[in-house]
């Protein structure tokens, strides 16, 4: 099985938000949610650099370690997810997550949150593949379909690379190699406690 | 002249290439590759230099969400750390290790009695007001504490036996439980500060009561006001204990309300798990001392009234006051049923 993750070549990223966009069509995911989101750094600046995050489905996940009723669960192809039937929505992956991924409806009034919402890698949640009650629940099943991450499928310069994380990274170390330079792997370190040499 | 006309031409030209260099000078070496194209990553942030210096990367984001240009923050790793190892073990510790200090401590003194017996004649201790006070923050705090000590340690004692789904709508509940009656909760503690703060103000008498060993320690009985050291030291736990969980909770409860950080979520989550299993261990001794631990005391909370003889041996000075303040040598006796 493949070890699914993200890759966002910072010096290929335009900061054109479609990936954010194309997150939230295919997985109707609900006002005030976003399950990616790119973020500038030193905006403005010479040497600013855009990076589009979500969830990096980490390795050893820190919100499944601190979650209280353990509704988190890895996949075959060592993608993070969880239980929206099992969840309560109480915040705490929010806090432990590096990469500010856990996303939570307000359901009522004060800062009442609903059951966590994030990242699938597009591979729905624990019900059956792609039936209406897992795509409502969680969004789109692509995985399930034989298919990669809406978000890195569409990316017109092909920043954002979603897949096996051998391939991608064999990916990126030849562009570096051909282009010269490379900003690094943004966020591997801390998800998976490695990086590409650049 | 041809020869002066070359020296101006090299000269000329000599100038022209150092105005080039100078020029191209900011693309220096190491802002050119190998094969002598501009680097243009030479001067682009760096995800190890921007951990270094903040160990947070923060960012524009476009979306509505602000908190979102938090790129990277490691720091919820340590959070988690905190959350599953250092706070399992700081209530491990203070609550079993309390639960274990009391059992000792019953096994080697028992209940203490009332010396002298049962006088058969009571007083008023709390009016019913204080008691509804008490009872209503008791009741709030027992409920919180169990909820509480459900999301760290339910998942580990009760979700092996409850099952998955069972597990998760009781603690469904216990999440609504424990942000519903932090309400009233936080009312009866400020109730008890207001009612209660007279008497426990910490004086000289409080220090010769510690000193001989007052309340279960020693077998002496030193002389007290309404309050003893004890008893204010409980006091006090519960108002200062008390306004750092009720603070620290409703930040939790109304999350980057403010202008809140994610640090400062992860600090009220800290000082709120922290505060919280020390006070509950405080409490389980409390509860120790107001039943099984001292005979007459549960009914100062239970009925309001307490026996004569144990007012004289644990509130002496009170008793004094109290008769003083009623013009007879017993305030309001009643005869025993």
């Amino acid at each position: 099985m493949a070890r699914m993750k993200f890759l966002c070549d910072a010096d290929r990223c335009i900061e054109c938000n479609a990936c954010v966009t194309a997150c939230k069509n295919e997985n109707e995911v609900p006002w005030g949610i976003n399950r990616r989101r790119v973020v500038t750094i030193n905006d403005g600046k010479p040497g600013e650099r855009s990076v589009s995050m979500a969830c990096m489905h980490c390795t050893d996940a820190p919100c499944a370690s601190v979650c209280p009723v353990n509704c988190f669960y890895t996949t075959a192809d060592a993608v993070v997810l969880h239980s929206k039937d099992l969840c309560i929505g109480c915040g705490y992956c929010f806090y432990a997550c590096p990469f500010g991924a856990p996303q939570y409806p307000r359901v009522g009034n004060f800062g009442s949150r609903g059951k966590m919402d994030k990242c699938t890698f597009c591979a729905g949640g624990p019900e059956t593949d792609n039936a209406q009650v897992e795509y409502e629940k969680y969004g789109a099943n692509r995985l399930a379909e034989g298919k990669l991450p809406l978000c890195a499928e569409m990316c017109s310069t092909k920043s954002l690379l979603a897949g096996d994380g051998e391939i991608i990274a064999q990916i990126y170390k030849e562009r570096v190699v051909k282009r010269g330079y490379g900003s690094g792997a943004w966020g591997w370190k801390t998800a998976y406690k490695e990086t590409i040499a650049s | 002249m041809a020869k002066f006309l070359t020296t101006i031409r090299l000269a000329v030209g000599a100038i022209a290439l150092l105005c080039v260099l100078a020029i191209a000078a900011p693309v220096s070496a190491q802002d050119r590759n190998p094969d002598g194209s501009v680097n243009p990553t030479a001067s682009a942030v760096k995800e190890d230099q921007l951990l270094r210096e903040l160990n947070r990367i923060q960012g524009r984001v476009t979306i509505p969400d602000t908190k979102e240009g938090v790129l990277i923050q490691p720091a919820g790793r340590e959070w988690r750390e905190f959350h599953q190892v250092t706070l399992y073990w700081i209530g491990a510790i203070s609550i079993i290790g309390m639960l274990a200090l009391l059992v000792i401590f019953y096994l080697m003194r028992g209940m203490v009695k009332i010396e002298h017996g049962r006088s058969g004649r009571t007083v008023v201790r709390f009016n019913p007001f204080e008691r509804f006070v008490h009872w209503l923050t008791a009741a709030c705090f027992i409920v919180l504490a169990v909820s509480g000590l459900n999301i760290t340690f339910g998942k580990s004692l009760l979700l092996p036996l409850m099952g998955a789904d069972a597990f998760a709508g009781w603690s469904q509940w216990g999440k609504y439980a424990h942000n519903y009656l932090s309400f009233p909760f936080t009312i009866g503690v400020v109730l008890i500060f207001l009612m209660w703060i007279g008497g426990n103000i910490p004086s000289r008498t409080d220090v010769e009561w510690v000193k001989r060993g007052g309340g279960l320690f020693g077998h002496d009985h030193p002389p007290a006001y309404r309050f003893n050291a004890g008893q204010k030291m409980i006091y006090w736990i519960v108002v200062l204990g008390g306004t750092a969980v009720a603070v620290s909770g409703y930040i939790l409860m109304f999350p980057f309300y403010g202008g809140m950080t994610v640090a400062g979520m992860q600090l009220a989550g800290i000082v709120h798990g922290v505060v919280a299993v020390l006070f509950i261990a405080a409490m389980l001794a409390h509860i120790y001392i107001g039943t099984l631990g001292m005979e007459g005391a549960f009914e100062a909370m239970g009925t309001g009234e307490v026996d004569v003889n144990w007012a004289k041996e644990h509130h002496s000075l009170w008793l004094e006051e109290e008769a003083r303040r009623v013009g007879g040598a017993t305030p309001r006796a009643t005869p025993a049923e």
